[in-house]
């Protein structure tokens, strides 16, 4: 389904992921945060390009790789992303969201 | 908390054996919730203790006996020998999958916000003293305390080695 955001119109499923990359800006970006009830600050933009390049090298996303990353630990991560922060991470960062147990 | 809005707030996650499928069930179904934004407590009890136990924790191993999903008569379970084997084949898998070890696990679960207690009853019955369990159990407690931790609306609480033995668990998680 289509919708408009931030002047633009961008597709995304039925969760709410964008379903074209192409289409996320950081302006997109800075409204899904808030849509999530996230004020995105350079900590969390720092994580948030970390995604991006994990999935554009085609890794997979998990609670631990991220811990991992040296980028954050996996507490400031929660504290940065409360609700689900792997999903919510994702799903501002407009990447797929992750199929992932851990 | 929850992201969804399935009115579950909380899962309360038991875990009464050491043996690895057990464990691992536990610490999956944890971080699990944690990961899709809803609260999560786990309460060690009886030989679940074992997998919060600073010297044991690293020794636990897989159920070769009187375990029905596995792929040998549980008689040859019982060889001297089968048990580390098996735990050695099932580990490989697991790094496969990328899944920590127990004390790497644990860290994550603390990390994630999932807040652990041990039971009263079973430290007193294995004389085991909060300083001889892993440093984030946040206190030993009687199962009247965990259960008044869970007793809020939306609160679910499940036996963890339920998983893929009872049909009833997934009533349960529902």
């Amino acid at each position: 389904m289509e919708k408009t955001i931030a002047g633009k119109t961008i597709n995304v499923n039925e969760e709410g992921f964008m379903t074209d990359f192409g289409q996320w800006t950081k302006e997109v970006g800075e409204e899904l945060g808030k849509e999530n009830e996230i004020d995105l600050t350079p900590r969390h933009w720092e994580v948030l390009t970390y995604i991006q390049d994990q999935v554009k090298k085609e890794v997979g996303l998990t609670i631990r790789g991220i811990g991992k990353s040296g980028i954050v630990d996996i507490k400031e991560f929660y504290a940065l992303f409360p609700k689900a922060p792997l999903k919510t991470a994702t799903k501002i960062a407009g990447v797929p969201k992750p199929a992932s147990c851990i | 908390m929850n992201e969804n809005n399935t009115g579950l707030k909380k899962m309360m996650i038991i875990l009464s054996k050491a043996t690895l499928d057990s464990v691992y069930a536990a610490f999956v179904l944890a971080n699990g919730a944690r990961m899709e934004g809803y609260e999560a407590e786990m309460f060690f009890t009886f030989f679940g203790l074992e997998a919060v136990h600073k010297k044991k924790m690293n020794d636990l191993r897989f159920a070769t006996v009187g375990n029905p999903a596995m792929p040998f008569p549980t008689m040859i379970g019982g060889l001297p020998g089968m048990e580390a084997m098996a735990t050695k084949m099932m580990k490989k898998e697991m790094a496969k999958l990328d899944l920590p070890e127990v004390p790497e696990f644990l860290e994550i679960l603390s990390a994630s916000g999932v807040r652990l207690w041990a039971c009263k009853l079973a430290a007193d019955m294995f004389k085991y003293k909060k300083e001889d369990l892993y440093e984030e159990i946040e206190a030993i407690i009687t199962v009247g305390d965990f259960y008044a931790r869970g007793s809020e609306p939306g609160h679910k609480c499940c036996l963890s080695d339920f998983v893929g033995r009872n049909k009833h668990f997934n009533k349960v998680f529902k």
